[in-house]
This record gives C-alpha cells, sequence and structure tokens, in this order.
C-alpha cells in the first residue's frame, strides 16, 4: 500500500523524493552541534507561528487609521481565541528577534559566516534586514499612541537626508504626518510584500546551507574528515543524518521555547510593557505626544547609535549613516574577518577579548535606547549627575567600540596579529 | 488544589515581570494597588462603584454590559437592573450618557473612556490618583490631586473617602502629605479596599481575557512540560545510535 503510493508520486514528480533525502534523511550534519544550534530551527518556528496567526489577524483586522484601533479590541474582547491568536503574534514578533540574536551571535562565536558560507551569512543578513522591515510596518498597525509616534520617528529618520530628504519623508508616508495612507501601505507591505520576500529568503539560506554544509562548534569541516558511519560508507564519519537525530533534538529545543512563550503568552503578554508597550493602549493621536518615545527593544540599540553621532555640516543625516552602517558591516563581515581559524574555540585572545566587548557594547546600546539609563546611572554614580552628559559619553564610547570591533578585527586578521591554537583534526566528538 | 498553586505561582512571576517595568510616568512614588483579578467578589464590589459614581461620565465603550455579567457571574437581571442607568440593551457596550458637549462646557475636556485606562496608566496608577485627591480653594473645581496635578476631574467619591486636605512643605511649593480633614462615610481602609475594588473592575475591563489567560495557561505550561520530557525521552532513545 505505502509503496504504491510512493511509486504513484515517484512517477509524477520523480524529484520530490530526492530532495527529501537530500534536506533532511541524508543531510548529513555534524554530530556536535551544542546548545546554541536551536535557535536556527527555532527561527523557522516563529516564522511559521507568525504566518499562521497573521492570516487569523488579517481576517478582523480593519487597516484604516479610524478603524484600526477599534478592529485590535475587536479582535481582543469579541472574536472567538481572538485574544490568544494576537498574543501569540506579538509575543512572537519579540521572541523573533531574541532567537534571531542568538542565532547571529552563534555565527559570530563559531565563525560560520567565514568560507565556504559566506553566501549562508549575506543571505542570513538580509533576513535579518527584511524582518526589521517587517516588525516595524507590524509596530504601527494596531494605531496606538506609540504606533504613530514610533512610525513618525522612524520615517523622519529619512528626513534627515540632505535636499531630497523631505520629499522622501511624504513619499514614504503618503502624508504629511503618518495618517490613513501610511496604514493602508505599511498593511500592505506587512502581510504580504515582506513576508514573501522573507520566505524567498529563508528558503534561499537553507538551500545554500546544505549546499556547503552546516559549520559547529569546533568549525573544523566534517567533509574533510574520514569518511565512513554507519549510515552510509561514503558520508563523513563525524556527522549524523539531520533527520531523525536533529529533528528529535530540535523538538527537545522547541518544548523548552514553548514551555517560556506559553508563559509569557498567558501570563506576561505586554511583558511589563516591553513586548506590548503601555502608551500603545491609548489611541493614536498626534497632539499628544508620549512622555517617552523608544522604539520597542529589539530597535533600542540601533536607535541609541542614531542620538549618539552628534550632527555637523549643518545635519543630521551622521546617525542615519552610522545606523544603517552598524548593519551594513555585519553584511561585510566575511570579508572583514580574514582569520583563517572558525571558531572561538581556537581563536586568539584578541578576538575573544574583542567579540566580548562588542556584545557589551550592542548591549549597553539597547539599555540607552531603551532610556533605562535614568534609572541606571544615577545608582552608580549618585544621584546628582548631569544624566545626558553621561548618556551621550557612555553612549558614544559604545558607538565607537561597536564600530571599532570591525576596524580591529579587519588589522587583527588581515595583518597577522592573530595567535590561534591548534585545530584539532575531527569534532572533539562530544555534545 | 496543585493547580491553583501552580497558577498562582506562574501569576505571580508575571506580575513580578510588570512590576519590573518602568511605567512612562513620573511624579510622586505610587502605593501598589494590590488588586488581584480572581478576586470575584473585588470585581463585582469594583463594578457596583463604577456603575454608582463613574459612568455618569466614563465610558467603557469596549465593554459589553453581556461579557460583564459573564465574567463577573452576574445574572442579567442584576446588570440590568441595578447596573445598567442608562438604557442600553444587555449586548450594548458601557457608554456613559453625558453628551460631549456639556462634558467639555464642565470640565474644559471630554471625560476620557477607562475601557483601556489600567492598560495605558497601570493599576498602581489609578489606585494612587483615587486616593490622592485633596481640597483646594485655588483649584477651579475646588479640588486637586498630587498624582495628577491640576485633574480637571472634580473628586467623585469624596462622600466616601471624606475630605482630604495638603501639608505643604517649608517653602509653600510641594504638597508633602494629604491629611484626612472630615472623615466620609467609610474608615480610610474601608475606603482603600473600594478603591482597590474598583481598580480591579477597570484592570479586568482593560482586558476581560485576562480571566481566560490565567485559566488555560496552567493546563497549557504543564502539557508542554509534559510533552518536552516525552521529547527528551524520545531523543534520548534516538541518539543512543549516536553515542
Amino acid at each position: 500500500m505505502a509503496n504504491a503510493f510512493t511509486r504513484w508520486f515517484d512517477e509524477r514528480a520523480p524529484g520530490l523524493a530526492p530532495t527529501y533525502r537530500k534536506h533532511m534523511t541524508e543531510y548529513y550534519a555534524p554530530k556536535n552541534f551544542n546548545l546554541w544550534y536551536y535557535f536556527g530551527s527555532l527561527a523557522l518556528l516563529v516564522l511559521v507561528n507568525q504566518i499562521l496567526t497573521g492570516i487569523f489577524l488579517t481576517m478582523n483586522y480593519d487597516p484604516s487609521a479610524t478603524g484600526a484601533f477599534d478592529s485590535v479590541q475587536y479582535i481582543m474582547r469579541d472574536v472567538e481565541w481572538g485574544w490568544l491568536i494576537r498574543y501569540m503574534h506579538t509575543t512572537g514578533a519579540s521572541l523573533f528577534f531574541v532567537v534571531v540574536f542568538l542565532h547571529m551571535f552563534r555565527g559570530l562565536l563559531y565563525g560560520s559566516y567565514k568560507k565556504p558560507r559566506e553566501l549562508v551569512w549575506v543571505l542570513g543578513m538580509l533576513i535579518f534586514l527584511v524582518l526589521m522591515a517587517e516588525a516595524f510596518m507590524g509596530y504601527v498597525l494596531p494605531w496606538g499612541n506609540m504606533s504613530f509616534w514610533g512610525a513618525k520617528v522612524i520615517t523622519s529618520l529619512f528626513g534627515t537626508i540632505p535636499v531630497i530628504g523631505k520629499d522622501l519623508v511624504e513619499w514614504i508616508v503618503g502624508d504629511y504626518l503618518p495618517a490613513d495612507a501610511t496604514l493602508n501601505r505599511f498593511f500592505a507591505l506587512h502581510v504580504i510584500a515582506l513576508p514573501l520576500v522573507l520566505l524567498l529568503l529563508v528558503v534561499l539560506h537553507l538551500a545554500a546551507l546544505h549546499e556547503v554544509g552546516s559549520n559547529n562548534p569546533d568549525g573544523v569541516d566534517v567533509k574533510h574528515g574520514p569518511k565512513g558511519n554507519r549510515w552510509d560508507a561514503l558520508k563523513p564519519a563525524d556527522a549524523i543524518p539531520f533527520h531523525p537525530y536533529y529533528t528529535v533534538k530540535d523538538l527537545v529545543g522547541v518544548g523548552v521555547f514553548l514551555i517560556v512563550a506559553a508563559f509569557i503568552i498567558f501570563f506576561a503578554p505586554t511583558f511589563g510593557g516591553w513586548f506590548l508597550e503601555h502608551d500603545n493602549a491609548i489611541p493614536a493621536n498626534n497632539l499628544v505626544t508620549p512622555a517617552q518615545i523608544k522604539p520597542v527593544w529589539y530597535f533600542t540599540a540601533f536607535y541609541a547609535i542614531v542620538r549618539m553621532v552628534p550632527s555637523f555640516a549643518g545635519t543630521a543625516v551622521w546617525g542615519v549613516i552610522a545606523m544603517f552602517g552598524s548593519i551594513a558591516l555585519l553584511f561585510a563581515l566575511p570579508w572583514i574577518d580574514a582569520g583563517k581559524v572558525k571558531s572561538v574555540r581556537y581563536r586568539g585572545t584578541g578576538y575573544k577579548v574583542a567579540l566580548a566587548v562588542f556584545v557589551v557594547s550592542f548591549l549597553c546600546l539597547a539599555i540607552i535606547g531603551m532610556d533605562l539609563t535614568d534609572e541606571y546611572l544615577p545608582r552608580i554614580f549618585g544621584s546628582d549627575i548631569d544624566l545626558t552628559t553621561w548618556d551621550n559619553v557612555i553612549g558614544r564610547i559604545m558607538t565607537l567600540a561597536y564600530f571599532g570591533f570591525f576596524v580591529f578585527l579587519w588589522l587583527y586578521t588581515h595583518l597577522g596579529w592573530e595567535k590561534t591554537k591548534p585545530v584539532p583534526e575531527r569534532v572533539t566528538t562530544h555534545d | 488544589m496543585t493547580k491553583r498553586l501552580i497558577s498562582t505561582i506562574l501569576l505571580s512571576l508575571g506580575l513580578l515581570l510588570g512590576s519590573a517595568s518602568s511605567w512612562a510616568e513620573e511624579g510622586p512614588e505610587l502605593p501598589a494597588a494590590g488588586n488581584n483579578l480572581r478576586d470575584q467578589a473585588s470585581l463585582q464590589r469594583g463594578a457596583h462603584l463604577f456603575f454608582n459614581y463613574c459612568v455618569g461620565c466614563h465610558s467603557l465603550k469596549y465593554l459589553r454590559y453581556s461579557r460583564m455579567a459573564e465574567d463577573l457571574h452576574l445574572s442579567e437581571q442584576d446588570v440590568m437592573q441595578n447596573l445598567n442607568f442608562t438604557g442600553a440593551k444587555f449586548d450594548d457596550p458601557v457608554v456613559s450618557h453625558m453628551p460631549a458637549e456639556l462634558a467639555t462646557k464642565a470640565f474644559g475636556k471630554d471625560p476620557p473612556d477607562l475601557s483601556l485606562e489600567v492598560s495605558a496608566k497601570g493599576a498602581d496608577w489609578v489606585y494612587g490618583y483615587l486616593n490622592a485627591f485633596y481640597l483646594d480653594p485655588k483649584s477651579p473645581i475646588g479640588w486637586n490631586n498630587t498624582v495628577l496635578p491640576n485633574a480637571a476631574m472634580p473628586f467623585p467619591l469624596w462622600k466616601l473617602q471624606g475630605e482630604q486636605t495638603a501639608v505643604m512643605s517649608k517653602d509653600g511649593k510641594q504638597v508633602e502629605k494629604l491629611e484626612l480633614s472630615h472623615p466620609g462615610e467609610l474608615t480610610p481602609a474601608q475606603y482603600q479596599q473600594a478603591t482597590r475594588d474598583l481598580v480591579n473592575f477597570l484592570d479586568y475591563a482593560s482586558e476581560p481575557a485576562a480571566l481566560q489567560r490565567h485559566a488555560y495557561g496552567v493546563w497549557v505550561v504543564l502539557f508542554l512540560v509534559l510533552f518536552t520530557f516525552l521529547a527528551f525521552l524520545l531523543k534520548k532513545e534516538y541518539w543512543k545510535d549516536v553515542h
């Protein structure tokens, strides 16, 4: 019976079964993946969650300036399970960035962006960029007061561009201020245009990965090691079939992740105002400015860079250039870092220190972008300090540290300063 | 019993997160509201207070009478006779009958809809606000408020709390504390409980689904713990091949 069924398919779509084998049962992945390797599959899980819950939200959401806010409350109160679907979507949005940040950090730890995986990294960075646009537009849709002012501040970043800035903002927004036209187009981009691009990029990201094979915590290429394992005499000895071994392992990761997600969805869906901001419970109002206008937590580090770069030569565009530069440099990472050793386990001390400084600078910038410094700085330095000065001093040092990471890495690897440790021949085979 | 315990633990973890965040408000330290959405009696008392003292000016336009009856275990008859004074139908939302022009004339601004007040400002803020009114001869309405200085709202609960007066700081610029100069119908403790009930009801009104969230959440988390455990056993079994 089962044979007749598969034969029916094989006769009509001969490529189907080989494709499945290539990407699942006969995709050989290094056997030494650790905790950091859960976040790729989790990102895929969240993407599916966002699309499914998004479809149901779309059924009841009204993308108009007069109806958007009410329709969100309609979803929360009158639509069957609407509250659950919306909280799954809003929690998913934040957790998407949690897993993507950790997934990217994994790349930095083990040199997953290095040859031959440059294309995997660049495609991943494109996913990150589209994800940021997708998240920003999604955040505007509920049309709360933070949606409105967030949209105004973010779109006005383009207004700093000399000469064309003002017209460009009007073109993006479709009005002088974020309004009905803005909401309509952001809705279209959020629910169809960007998700299509995102899905395509994810397929390409995985296709590019499966072409070259996965990296691992030791950063050694299992394809160059000895051959032959219990499943296939010609495949790498230190690799195992992705399915069932990593699917079943990822299932455990999914379980743990879902426990965390369910806790947030059911017991703390606003996550103390971090995932859903309090000011967004007030309808959009162009006459009332919220006490603090700040982006959602996952944008705050990049937003802080904009704020920290001073304007000179009569324009504030430098901050915006720096912000886009902070992302553009990540794209170029495979070429900035010329080090031959991939994994942090065997890299020079300089790289370890630089990576730690990079992470600290990113976190500090995020905290500054969240406007938390008003709270933390007086606790450290006493209550009579000048907050703005300290904010700027620390913020600028951290901005320099962020960019300094790339400069240092270029010098460190291109000038041959790095003293690496010997890389083992094969993966160190424990988990 | 166990379910209740787990629910309490999860809920307090959630609340801990909530209290750790900063509300974008400046001003005096706010006392904790300490309201509890699972206290049905408190929610019912809060509803009665709202419909006796607040609905004259404030709407809850996202809350339907019928939904409230269901969630607060009130009968349709009870709601329609004792709470609905505007002649609205049972399935209608709670909309105040005050004409907008009158409100603007009397207070200088429209009384805001309170459906999402607790979501926007926090339960502690609303509780603090309702406990911070004092007599102020300089104010055009005779009342002022330490949590929201120069609030446009006159103090509707003054009969219950009585009248507070401000003790000013030495330079006469800041309110140091409030003193009850004229007691009301309730003792201070009773009044605090009454405002806690009212805040509890507004907290519920800002997100009626919270009651369902907590009820389902316990089962979902328990299921996922079991699922993860089974997935772990499955992984261990499969990975015997690898090690």
